[in-house]
């Protein structure tokens, strides 16, 4: 995919930013040399994209996240390093915001330099299968919300709908209806439709700009 | 679209106590359950249901007394730390024969522990909630649907009893995402003839109250309740088996430490190793006859927890400590690798072959 040269990816808690994050964090790294991620969660206090750490060093891409994460140190600290993304302009980020506008607060720290520079991609991503975002309408509210919250105006949609492992076909292209809703209301444009490794081959040809995810964490 | 939504553990829980007719909710923050209250923050709003963050867990628990002796189905959730708060408003509601639900997503202990999850609670929640002789129906959920599902049949058997129905998750299954379907049937609750719901000048005000003057009458309240407990063990134990009919050695756990136990009960299979699972959903009543069935089969039990040994007491109890007892553990917010517990089949089993 073309990327800016900061992606920030925001959206409803649970909608899989993190999973989203890492894996084009993944693609990035194709494309550049120089890759960032960062984790700017200050919501969640489990499944972090620490958790893929030695995933992303094995393959190269730097990792800023609060030295807390992961650990029972229960505040909302921002990684000290984050101002690398504002300050370095060789590299290429992506951010990991957390869910909804208390999330998102979050990002009103580094927001007015990611403006100025004006490189920068904001994606709010999008699950019709998550119960307070089942429609457009209530998927819309969150949207503001976030809006407010970090004083950024979202630039695409990354429609990211999933029943977790129990994801068919069926579900992603069912989702696209709901996706194209949020994109007309929203005046957003779909920068892409995730879906897991397994069905990428069943979908590809059905639905516009798929971009194929690799799970990152599971528990059985 | 499908049947099923994605949620959290803790969101499973917060909608299907809406969906059970739930429209109290009394709170106050605490890793790692915050998202109920959050979720109920949210909903209840819009749904003419009353969300409420109280100064404290006590004044929280206090409230839910206040409702629930109205009639109404109430509920509060807390972690570990914000349960210890909530015992004496535990013990008050079941002096007062008051139906409530309380959910407790564990975290590590003892103190202010961690965040991370843990089982450590279960002596807490089975036999010490509060002061005095009481128990509470206490539900160990091991999946996201399952936290659903148990927090409507919590509700239901509170009313039933009169009594305090408690969800006893860990932080894990609070914050895991798995599809659910909430497609429930919910029946109508019991009449409530003793709630305190206003006369009318029609009837003898009811009074919902924990205090006796006469310490004779104190004495039979206690046997009239005892009298129900007793029904209930016998009535409304809940458990999976897993494996058990050819088994020689039984693993026994709950909640997350089950799903992790399964995944190492099939690798044991696959080395011809004769092993099966006991869950509990119950913790109280705690399901003996299952267990009862093993003893004389069953040489090895082996408890798997999230504590430093808690259930594996009443697994001895309902075997009547005639096998022998390994603890499979690990503490503090860590969880035990499928393959720390397949080492401890491994061993019961004679070692490595």
């Amino acid at each position: 995919m073309i990327y800016k040269r900061v992606t920030l990816l925001c959206g409803h808690y649970g909608s899989g930013k993190t999973n989203v994050a890492v894996n084009m964090a993944y693609d990035l790294k194709s494309q550049y040399s120089d890759v960032v991620i960062a984790d700017l969660d200050i919501v969640n206090p489990y499944f972090r994209t620490k958790d893929s750490k030695d995933d992303l060093e094995q393959r190269g891409i730097t990792l800023i996240s609060s030295e807390y994460a992961g650990t029972n140190v229960d505040i909302p600290a921002m990684p000290q390093q984050m101002y690398m993304i504002t300050d370095n302009k060789n590299l290429h980020a992506v951010i990991d915001v957390g869910g909804d506008d208390r999330g998102a607060l979050a990002l009103g720290r580094i927001a007015p330099a990611i403006m100025e520079e004006n490189d920068y991609e904001m994606l709010f991503v999008i699950n019709c299968y998550r119960p307070l975002t089942r429609d457009a309408e209530s998927t819309l509210e969150v949207m503001r919300e976030i809006e407010q919250a970090c004083k950024c105006k979202f630039t695409a949609i990354v429609n990211n709908s999933n029943l977790g492992n129990e994801t068919t076909a069926e579900d992603v292209i069912n989702s696209v209806p709901y996706a194209n809703e949020v994109s007309k209301i929203t005046g957003l444009p779909i920068k892409c439709t995730c879906v897991y490794g397994e069905i990428y081959e069943s979908v590809k040809s059905k639905i516009k700009d798929v971009f194929p995810l690799n799970l990152q964490s599971k528990i059985n | 679209m499908a049947d099923k939504v994605l949620m959290k553990g803790n969101e499973a829980i917060a909608e299907a106590a809406i969906i059970a007719g739930c429209r109290h909710y009394f709170g106050y923050p605490i890793t790692p359950q915050t998202e109920i209250a959050a979720y109920m923050a949210k909903r209840m709003p819009k749904i003419g249901g009353c969300f409420l963050q109280a100064e404290s867990e006590v004044a929280a628990i206090n409230m839910v007394y206040g409702v629930a002796s109205t009639g109404y189905r109430v509920m509060t959730s807390s972690s570990s730390p914000g349960i210890s708060l909530k015992g004496e408003g535990l013990s008050y509601l079941a002096g007062a024969d008051l139906p409530s639900l309380v959910i407790n997503v564990q975290r590590g202990g003892p103190g202010l522990g961690g965040i991370q999850p843990s089982q450590s609670d279960y002596y807490q929640a089975t036999k010490a909630g509060g002061h005095g002789d009481f128990r509470m129906l206490v539900l160990a959920p091991a999946s996201v649907q399952e936290m659903a599902d148990l927090t409507v049949k919590g509700f239901e058997l509170a009313d039933k009893y009169r009594m305090t129905s408690m969800i006893l998750a860990d932080g894990t299954m609070g914050q895991m995402m798995e599809p659910v379907s909430l497609d429930y049937e919910i029946a109508k609750a019991p009449e409530k003839p003793w709630a305190t719901t206003g006369t009318k000048m029609e009837r003898e005000h009811n009074i919902v109250n924990s205090l006796f003057l006469q310490p004779d009458e104190l004495e039979k309240s206690n046997n009239e309740r005892f009298e129900r407990y007793k029904y209930i063990e016998e009535n409304e134990a809940m458990y999976e088996e897993y494996m058990m009919d050819d088994a020689e050695i039984c693993i026994t756990a709950f909640g997350i430490a089950s799903r992790v136990a399964k995944n190492a009960i099939v690798e044991a299979r696959k080395k011809g190793i004769k092993v099966g699972m006991i869950r509990p959903i119950t913790l109280w009543p705690f399901p003996n006859k299952p267990f009862e069935k093993t003893i004389g089969k069953i040489k090895t039990y082996i408890s798997v927890e999230l504590s430093m040994g808690q259930m594996i007491d009443d697994v001895k109890l309902a075997t009547k400590c005639s096998g022998e007892y390994v603890l499979c553990n690990r503490v503090g917010g860590m969880i035990p690798s499928p393959e720390e517990v397949l080492a401890a089949i491994e061993k019961a089993n004679g070692g490595n072959k």
